[in-house]
């Protein structure tokens, strides 16, 4: 299929021909209103396993909303929402979740929250494993509240990963990292990628959806306004010059 | 965590152990009860824990997103909840120890039945269900800053003019558990105070469920 946006019905076309991998997660003509507002619009995407997945989109987009719908906080009023083969909220065993604001106790110490996340999964990875990977010795016996926003995501990304998901959602992972923990931090989540976990990944950072990802869903509104593989997005145009045609404020 | 927090530990032990110890010593003279202020006091500990507590931590924990982040673990609502009124029911048995053991050093005697132990220990647990349900309503509802403010101010408003400590129609939950703990000193059973504790927390605990959002 050739390269797509909305058509005249509001949906949206895509770029690639249909994902062929099994698929970790769908959100199928998902509506969601908050305070009387369409936050989500019919918003349909997938992401497969083995696979990292960009939902792009400008702040208010619906993002977090549908990273919230994937968790079953929130429940859609139409629509249908599919998580690892069962409903949301379900299949949380089977999850991890970085989400975008602290997620933590502000006292806790970093080394104490890894602990207590390992302690409610069967099968957690060993905290020193993501400890070493993600450079956090130095932060365990640090407060939370004392350490810096882009060690606060670092632990954060470790908590999401501890329970050995199949499917990780990103929030604005890297936000706040100097370039070391970014690079460590994408060199992780490419780990993922080979062991065959999904990862979800909303990131205002274009680069970082380039480089990271395999197939990009960006949404305007609510609702997908255009998708497909990086390669194929970018093929005339930069992720950012493409982001910007098809969202709000594009001249 | 509670044990990291100033402010939380004040309310939970510093307060009620400072007012049994003054209450005790100097509270003759001002014409409290020795025989009954002390339940008062349990009564002002449990309103502490399972109010302002829950009603402060659960604001922050959602402001903070560790709801949303438990929740997205092998941890269910329902499991979040039980684990809430659990730990409030434990540290309102911590609370209820320390505060008997240390009137009990100061000459507490009550009068000891059944029925009035029975009515205590009801009466702990229902009001439990009800502050923690006010709490879980204030910080499921409200942004953690107000409901900081509020809950705080509630609290004093409570213990001030609410029935805790000083005897007054059996209308509010606060008073309904000022109440019935000063008759279980006194041997006695408090029927009418438990109904009327228990309305209140089914009602405070259905709004609770009802309007309670985990995300900010």
């Amino acid at each position: 299929m050739a390269l797509g946006s909305r058509d005249e019905t509001g949906r949206t076309a895509s770029y690639a021909d249909p994902v062929t991998s099994a698929l970790a997660l769908e959100l199928n003509e998902v509506t969601v209103s908050l305070g009387g507002r369409h936050v989500l619009d019919r918003l349909t995407f997938s992401a497969a396993t083995g696979e990292i997945t960009a939902l792009l989109g400008p702040n208010g987009a619906g993002k977090t909303t549908a990273v919230r719908c994937v968790t079953g906080m929130l429940a859609p009023e139409s629509g249908t929402v599919r998580v690892l083969g069962g409903l949301p909220g379900r299949t949380n065993q089977r999850l991890g979740l970085m989400p975008q604001s602290v997620g933590a106790w502000s006292a806790v110490r970093p080394g104490e929250l890894l602990r207590y996340l390992a302690s409610l999964y069967p099968n957690p990875r060993p905290v020193g494993e993501l400890v070493s990977a993600l450079a956090l010795a130095p932060l365990l016996d640090r407060p939370y509240r004392r350490l810096s926003g882009g060690e606060q995501q670092a632990v954060n990304l470790a908590g999401a990963l501890i329970g050995r998901p199949e499917l990780v959602l990103l929030d604005e992972p890297t936000a706040g990292m100097d370039p070391h923990a970014r690079r460590r931090t994408w060199d992780v989540i490419g780990g993922l990628r080979a062991d065959g976990v999904a990862v979800l990944l909303t990131t205002h950072d274009m680069d970082e959806a380039a480089r990271l990802a395999d197939r990009v869903w960006i949404m305007d509104a609510g609702r997908v306004s255009v998708s497909g593989t990086v390669a194929e997005l970018t093929a005339d145009a930069s992720l950012e010059d493409v982001f910007l045609r098809h969202t709000g404020g594009a001249a | 965590m509670l044990l990291r927090n100033g402010e939380q530990l004040l309310l939970t032990f510093a307060i009620p152990l400072g007012l049994l110890v003054g209450g005790l010593i100097w509270g003759a003279g001002f014409g409290l009860d020795p025989v009954t202020f002390p339940a008062s006091v349990v009564a002002v500990a449990t309103w502490s824990t399972a109010f302002t507590a829950i009603a402060v931590g659960t604001g922050f924990e959602r402001r903070y997103g560790v709801l949303e982040r438990l929740v997205a673990t092998p941890l269910t609502r329902a499991d979040l909840i039980a684990g809430k009124a659990l730990a409030a029911c434990a540290l309102v048995a911590i609370q209820a120890v320390l505060l008997i053991a240390a009137a009990t050093g100061l000459g507490w005697r009550p009068v000891w039945s059944l029925a009035g132990a029975s009515s205590a220990a009801l009466g702990t647990l229902l009001g439990i269900a009800a502050f923690a349900g006010l709490g879980l309503l204030l910080a499921g509802t409200l942004k953690a800053e107000v409901t900081l403010a509020l809950a705080n101010l509630v609290y004093l408003a409570g213990l001030t003019l609410g029935g805790l400590l000083l005897d007054q129609a059996p209308v509010l939950p606060t008073a309904a558990l000022g109440s019935l703990m000063r008759e279980a000193a006194n041997g006695a059973a408090a029927p009418l105070a438990l109904l009327i504790l228990a309305a209140w927390a089914a009602a405070l605990t259905l709004l609770a469920r009802r309007y309670f959002r985990w995300t900010s």
